[in-house]
């Protein structure tokens, strides 16, 4: 381990300690660790902005048409780039109450192309394949077996059970009618369905959140403790002649 | 009854130490015990391994440090299938520290195979705006990533020249920590441009993609540390996630038992409490 | 006009993209609005930084609560932003050397914590009281067990075929590809209806939130 990976560790190492630290109770050390978090956080996302979106989608291609101008004595397409430019900079009008209304232009241009796109998309993607899907499954299906056609129960009552939750779930989302008689009934299925998905749902977030401790736990154990302060005493132990 | 109301009261703390020595000790003392590899997994194994070599495969990071321990292991493993298999990986990323999860993933990766960057993968960086940058990669590639991350010109990469857009990739895979991520590619890469996608994600994220992969949406899917455990084991290695699947497994068993634990002691007191409530039990001929 | 215009951009940029799918002849305005948008988002992200910048700069001269954390916090963005600016941001740079040692950590670290949390909410939370609360209980534990290769460890390679049903993975299965997709379908299927008449409240002028107004 070089000096540098070893001062990275060692930080490493003492942040995840900071955090950690919370589990007791809130104190000093957690509370910086989560402020430095927070502004390196910002400073990243800054700097990715730069490099990854102003300087190639806006300086670069201004740079360029302004070449262009210069030695050719043209405008070519890319000067379209200052409307978007434009656009962009009124969204830093939200820092002047007075003028905060010329912010309106930036929100309004992106709020409306992802309303535009949004319309589409969810449509197609979410609502006619998902309702497809659920059509297309056939609650009595046939297959063809060594000994000719014979009913595939399994499938035959998974299809038809998808089928029964889905349109139960959503007859519980509709609220434009009292949820009486049978209704009720279909509803009442409906939340069985979801509570056993939510249920799924959970089980999955006990997994997530313990994979994501077992990931920090290993980095203590194989990327601290072990390289950077079991192995750096055994070698001045050595050293020493008392290994 | 006082361990019943001890159970009931038990300091969130010892519920914490409990399940920090739970994670703690099979990362010391591995059991090594196998994954079930599921058909969601075993589908993108078969598409990477069915595409000819020299086919374009798009990795998109969308994930950060927070779901590393989980989609980063899927990313090691899904790299090295597509370098094994020769394939072109062309990377981007809908989150800024994806872009540079990829570079982590690379330098770890791509020292074991005989690859130059630029002909057999390249790190195209980062863009905001989920659904609409995937939607412009439909028209070109190259106007939405002038750059790659590193800031070099993309114009003159070998690996570009064949990919104009979004149409020219055989396969997205997409690495997903929540929104933009595999929903947003399976909306506008599968249903606008009919491009095949699979999905890595959080174990969080991963019940709500399942309806994806019944309409076919998505190709297959990696659900959390399981998934990548399962991509290792049909690679035939151990990483890191075979690794902490151990893990993994006692502290599940150890949340069962505290809602099981929970769930008695629950029904004990509210018994007593019932009961209480009643009054003594002196039988029908003592009653008024 | 302060309003009616700003309206008009939304309106003319989100049928722009409509329309595309229906006459080709509007592709390349529909791609030329698309790259616009990247920039437009790019000054969001600016607008996002400074305001976190200006809410601690405030915290500090009104000396408000924790206020000594916030210097650390203006000095991390600093930092970070001014070295990966000057210095880029690829592998080897001191940018990616804080990336790995600062903000990797820290990140998952934070996210960790939860692991405590979730493990607490289920012993104090998790209860049978109800049918309904039972099912989730259930289920969630049968999906605990067969997602772990321990859950399925006691099952001897013996078993029959007959009695597969009785295994955790193979009733995790069926939870996740029949009731959870069913549920989950749902929920997609009602929160996509949202979307799209949202949108489609927003391209007609009808939902104005998005203007600060009510």
């Amino acid at each position: 381990m070089d000096g540098l990976t070893l001062l990275g560790t060692w930080i490493a190492a003492l942040l995840t300690l900071c955090i950690l630290s919370f589990l007791y109770k809130d104190n000093p050390f957690y509370k910086f660790a989560e402020y430095l978090f927070v502004g390196v956080s910002a400073g990243f996302w800054i700097a990715y902005n730069y490099h990854n979106l102003l300087l190639p989608n806006l300086i670069d291609p201004l740079k360029g048409a302004f070449v262009v101008l210069l030695l050719e004595g043209r405008l070519d397409f890319r000067w379209l780039t200052i409307i978007a430019g434009l656009l962009g900079v009124t969204m830093l009008f939200r820092f002047f109450p007075k003028a905060a209304w010329v912010s309106r232009y930036g929100i309004a241009f992106s709020v409306g192309l992802g309303a535009g796109l949004m319309f589409i998309v969810y449509l197609q993607a979410n609502c006619i394949y998902q309702i497809w899907g659920t059509v297309k499954l056939s609650p009595v299906v046939i297959t063809e077996g060594p000994g000719g056609q014979h009913f595939d129960w399994p499938t035959s009552v998974s299809n038809t059970l998808l089928i029964v939750g889905v349109v139960s779930a959503l007859v519980y989302f509709y609220f434009s009618k009292e949820h009486k008689g049978v209704l009720g009934s279909t509803a009442r299925l409906g939340i069985w369905f979801l509570m056993v998905s939510f249920g799924a749902a959970f089980g999955y977030t006990v997994m997530a959140r313990i994979s994501l401790l077992i990931g920090r736990m290993e980095f203590l154990i194989d990327g601290w403790l072990r390289p950077a302060v079991i192995a750096p005493i055994q070698g001045a132990l050595a050293s020493l002649g008392l290994l | 009854m006082k361990f019943v109301r001890w159970l009931a009261d038990i300091d969130r703390r010892i519920i914490f130490l409990v399940i920090a020595v739970a994670v703690v000790i099979p990362l010391l003392l591995p059991l090594g015990m196998r994954v079930k590899v599921t058909p969601q997994t075993e589908s993108i194994y078969e598409e990477v391994e069915n595409l000819p070599p020299g086919s374009n495969v798009l990795v998109a990071f969308d994930y950060d440090p927070a779901a590393a321990p989980e989609v980063h292991p899927m990313a090691l493993a899904f790299l090295r299938h597509c370098f094994t298999k020769k394939h072109k990986v062309i990377i981007m990323a809908l989150w800024p520290q994806g872009a540079q999860m990829a570079v982590s993933a690379l330098a770890e990766v791509g020292k074991e195979y005989d690859l130059e960057y630029g002909r057999d993968y390249v790190n195209l960086g980062y863009k905001p705006g989920g659904d609409i940058v995937i939607k412009s990669l439909g028209a070109s590639l190259g106007e939405v990533f002038p750059k790659d991350m590193a800031g070099e010109p993309t114009a003159g990469l070998a690996i570009l020249a064949k990919v104009r857009n979004l149409k020219d990739i055989d396969l997205v895979m997409d690495l997903s920590a929540g929104d933009p991520g595999i929903p947003a590619w399976v909306r506008v890469a599968n249903a606008l441009y009919q491009r095949k996608v699979a999905g890595g994600c959080t174990a969080v994220s991963a019940p709500q993609f399942f309806p994806y992969l019944q309409t076919g949406q998505l190709v297959g899917l990696l659900g959390g540390l399981k998934g990548a455990a399962e991509y290792e084991s049909v690679l035939a290695y151990a990483g890191k996630a075979s690794r902490r699947m151990d893990a993994q497994s006692i502290a599940h068993l150890v949340i069962i038992v505290f809602i099981i634990f929970a769930n008695i002691s629950y029904f004990i007191l509210r018994r007593q409490r019932e009961e209480k409530r009643e009054g003594p039990r002196t039988g029908p001929a003592a009653s008024p | 006009m302060r309003r009616e215009i700003p309206m008009i951009v939304a309106f003319v940029a989100g049928v722009t993209i409509i329309l595309e799918f229906f006459v080709p002849a509007l592709r390349d305005v529909a791609s030329q609005i698309q790259k616009w948008y990247l920039v437009v988002i790019a000054f969001a992200i600016l607008v996002g930084a400074f305001n976190l910048l200006r809410i601690n700069y405030m915290k500090i001269r009104y000396r408000r609560a924790d206020w000594p954390y916030s210097f650390a916090l203006i000095a991390g963005l600093f930092a970070m932003a001014i070295i990966g600016i000057g210095w880029g941001i690829k592998e080897g740079t001191v940018f990616d050397w804080l990336f790995n040692y600062l903000i990797f950590p820290m990140s998952s670290t934070v996210f960790a914590l939860l692991a405590f949390f979730v493990a607490s909410a289920a012993y104090r939370a998790f209860r049978a009281r109800t049918v309904d609360a039972t099912l989730l209980l259930v289920a969630a534990v049968v999906v605990m067990l067969g997602q772990v290769p321990i859950g399925s460890a006691w099952v001897p390679a013996w078993w029959p075929d007959s009695l597969v049903f009785l295994t955790p993975d193979w009733l995790k299965d069926r939870i996740m590809n029949i009731f959870n997709t069913a549920g989950q379908r749902a929920i997609l299927i009602g929160a996509s209806l949202g979307v799209v008449s949202t949108s489609l409240r927003i391209l007609l002028g009808i939902e104005r939130s998005y203007l600060g107004e009510e």
